[in-house]
């Protein structure tokens, strides 16, 4: 019984286990309902899923179950990145437990309901408890607001290397700005949808994307999706550059211009409703100075890794494949920079071209092209988000060697080869015409699910690593534990 | 920019060609189906779009039973060009629209009156064979839908024979009934019962998978060629409204150039054959998945 509390304290109560945990769960949840789509369908195991485990798909609910789905994983994904803020960042002693606590109840709660809800019938208690869990979430993230209001005097920055205004800490205030602009965001997407969605008109924005007169609540959504995927990549930066160390000059421009962005991008979005012309534009002027923010990072994260490795092997005048190999010395350091940088290239560059060649060439393909385009767009983007999070919690939980090296190299490499082919897929007719796509569309397809499952294939091998050491009496997570309870 | 998409194109093309299949031709089958037959639609309620709103079409109306075929559509041009109702030039159908009123909205197109392409003669995925005199449809082909065919190309065979493309509430009302199911047979999709994306069926094995048409009126609850079927036919006995290929609709929106393409098609996933899955195309779009029938 002690042996089960040791280990329930482990996983509930310390950040490397909170974060095992979401991320396991994320994980479980792409396995299970990832054999209703892609290959799976196309091989018919999705059928065979189906009648196994007695899902109850109708066909009109689909939009309504992904919506749910992309929920829960995404309060899941924000679940993590609290646990790492509230490590991270310096707290009244009783707020990193309350916050974590309540966060992990809401999100949990949410994501076990929201599924059976979606995939198991409908009870509506149900959506209920899904929207409890919701709220529950929402209530943790104003207690992280709260936690992180940065003018408390002990919060002051005493190292002047550190971004700060008359020693009030910038970076403090990015978290904060991240964390309010989350919370209205979400009421952003919540207000709209309780009182016209009613629950029962679910739709995907990237179904609506060519209505002229696009009604509020469509509005509110597309807003809502778009910034709360912004926000998380903001407060990975942030948490990134908690990692890093980020400081100097570049931590005092990279601050303030991250700031700045994200209130910039929050206008943008949330005036879209009432001024949708003038909300594009306002986005793309608050985009630049996040971008810049976020390379700023990642040169930083680049020289000072280089520099480290180099010290530490005593090379004092370094040549430049000695500069490079330092570089690349660690998979998972580099890695999560290098995602940031990649992120531009499919992500960032398609979807300035997508919108200065958008009648031109874009709004020529029917719909169906066009949401193709759309959808692994922000797949893409929240897979870059999902690698970078899990080379943060390989550090974290402590791969070293010749393990780290492994995973680091093959995650990066075959995530990156699945993103180039998903960006080649959605934007294929530019190079071939349907009469003559298939033999393209089919290498396509087997780059990126070959790329997707040596992805879950190292999470899978991360995930059975830790659980295997919850298995053992001295294992990481009792010496893990201990730190916990030191105070280290 | 052109040089670099030039070599991803070139480099990609011969990745591509290592797991080319051959192409095989598809076999003849005699469906038994009435591709010339015509279902009553009788006037009343039924549910519209995703969300199931209440709409209604308040007259009596008939569609085709199935897609107008190569075959008929190749009978067409040639009537069409005797009569003068379109023209061959540079390896192009082309023909008269009229137009459509213009507002100016953002991303809106202008569709002034004028000739417009209805069916390119030069593209390797087009079945209609022209021979400077006379057009045809190749056997294999020949009770396959007619593909590679713009809306112009649609409104134009539809309007010729004194018919119409469907409105958008008509060809989902046909395809529905009025009790608002998802496919036009009912909630559940298998996959010898309509030509999807790695639907399996007789046609896509021979020619890879994503597959080539069926013949219209293929899932109609028959074996052929040994490959036995599940019939499609909606409430009213249409066939074909989920799968094999898109359908042309003839509603025009105030602001919007866009045409719907209902239906799904062999390209798509099973979900997008859903009755109320939401396509359009600039109506100078073809496609080999695409095609249309007539409402009168």
């Amino acid at each position: 019984m002690r042996a089960l509390a040791q280990r329930f304290d482990y996983l509930f109560r310390s950040t490397k286990g909170l974060a095992l945990v979401a991320i396991a769960l994320i994980s479980l949840e792409t396995v299970l309902f990832g054999m209703l789509s892609g290959p799976m369908a196309e091989l018919g195991i999705r059928d065979w899923w189906v009648r196994l485990t007695g899902m109850q798909l109708l066909p009109a609910e689909r939009e309504g179950r992904i919506i749910l789905l992309y929920h829960t994983i995404a309060q899941a994904v924000v679940a993590v990145e609290v646990y790492f803020i509230t490590a991270r960042l310096p707290m009244r002693a009783h707020e990193p437990a309350l916050i974590n606590g309540t966060i992990t109840l809401g999100y949990t709660t949410s994501m076990v309901f929201g599924m059976a809800f979606a995939y198991f019938g409908h009870d509506f208690l149900f959506h209920g408890l899904f929207i409890f869990g919701q709220c529950v979430v929402f209530f943790a993230g104003l207690l992280l607001a709260k936690a992180l209001w940065p003018f408390r005097p002990e919060y002051r920055v005493t190292d002047p290397a550190y971004a700060n205004w008359r020693g009030w800490d910038l970076e403090r205030l990015a978290f904060f700005v991240m964390a309010v602009s989350t919370l209205i965001s979400a009421l952003f997407g919540a207000v709209p949808a309780a009182y016209w969605g009613r629950g029962q008109a679910a739709f995907l924005a990237e179904d609506v994307i060519r209505q002229p007169e696009k009604t509020s609540l469509a509005l509110a959504v597309i807003g809502h999706l778009h910034i709360m995927l912004t926000l998380i990549a903001v407060a990975l930066t942030l948490i990134l550059s908690r990692w890093f160390d980020f400081k100097g000059r570049l931590h005092k421009l990279g601050m303030p211009l991250l700031m700045v962005g994200t209130l910039i991008i929050d206008i943008g979005v949330w005036s879209i409703v009432v001024y949708e012309r003038t909300a594009h534009i306002i986005i793309n002027v608050g985009s630049l100075p996040v971008l810049v923010a976020s390379l700023l990072l990642v040169y930083y994260g680049w020289r000072q890794a280089t520099a480290t490795r180099l010290a530490e092997a005593g090379v004092s005048r370094p040549t430049l494949f000695q500069k490079l190999g330092a570089l690349f010395h660690d998979p998972l350091r580099f890695g999560a920079l290098w995602q940031m940088v990649y992120m531009n290239f499919v992500v960032t560059f398609i979807g300035i071209f997508m919108a200065v060649r958008l009648d031109a060439i874009f709004r020529q393909w029917p719909l169906r092209e066009e949401r193709i385009a759309l959808t692994g767009h922000w797949h893409i983007l929240s897979g870059i988000i999902a690698t970078i999070i899990l080379f943060y919690y390989a550090d974290l939980a402590g791969l070293r060697g010749r393990a780290r090296q492994w995973f680091g190299w093959t995650v990066l490499l075959a995530s990156d080869l699945a993103f180039a082919t998903v960006s080649v897929f959605e934007t294929k007719r530019l190079f071939v015409s349907e009469a003559v796509q298939q033999p393209l569309v089919t290498v396509l397809m087997l780059l990126t699910d070959a790329g997707l499952a040596t992805v879950l294939l190292m999470l899978g091998l991360l995930m059975v690593w830790r659980l295997v050491d919850l298995f053992r009496r001295d294992g990481r997570w009792a010496r893990e534990l201990a730190e916990v309870r030191s105070g280290k | 920019m052109s040089r670099t998409l030039l070599s991803l194109s070139l480099a990609l093309s011969l990745l591509a060609a290592c797991s080319a299949p051959a192409p095989a031709a598809p076999p003849v089958v005699a469906t038994g189906v009435d591709a010339d037959a015509w279902a009553d639609i009788p006037a009343g309620p039924f549910q519209f779009g995703l969300h199931g709103e209440a709409a209604a079409v308040d007259y009596d109306f008939a569609m085709m039973v199935t897609d107008v075929t190569t075959a008929q559509y190749a009978r067409y041009l040639n009537a069409a060009l005797t009569a003068g109702a379109v023209r061959v030039a540079e390896g192009r159908v082309l023909g008269f629209y009229p137009g459509d009123p213009f507002h100016g909205l953002k991303h809106e197109e202008r569709i002034d009156a004028g000739d417009y392409l209805h069916v390119p003669l030069d593209d390797p995925s087009t079945r209609v064979r022209w021979d400077g005199q006379i057009f045809s449809a190749p056997p294999e082909y020949a009770d396959h839908p007619m593909v590679m065919v713009t809306w112009f190309g649609a409104n134009a065979y539809c309007a010729f024979n004194e018919w119409r493309l469907p409105s958008d509430l008509e060809w989902e009302k046909a395809a529905r009934g009025p009790d608002g199911r998802s496919y036009p047979w009912g909630e559940d999709i298998a996959r010898n019962q309509a030509n999807f994306y790695s639907s399996h069926d007789l046609f896509e094995s021979l020619a890879g998978i994503g597959g080539d048409t069926t013949p219209v009126g293929f899932y109609n609850g028959g074996t052929h060629a040994g490959y036995a079927t599940l019939s499609n036919a909606s409430p009213y006995g249409l066939y074909d409204m989920a799968g094999n290929v898109w359908q042309w609709t003839g509603s025009v929106y105030e602001g919007v150039h866009y045409r719907s393409l209902r239906g799904g098609s062999k390209d798509t996933y099973a979900y997008n054959l859903r009755a109320y899955t939401i396509n359009n195309a600039t109506p100078t779009y073809f496609s080999p998945a695409v095609g249309f029938r007539c409402a009168r």
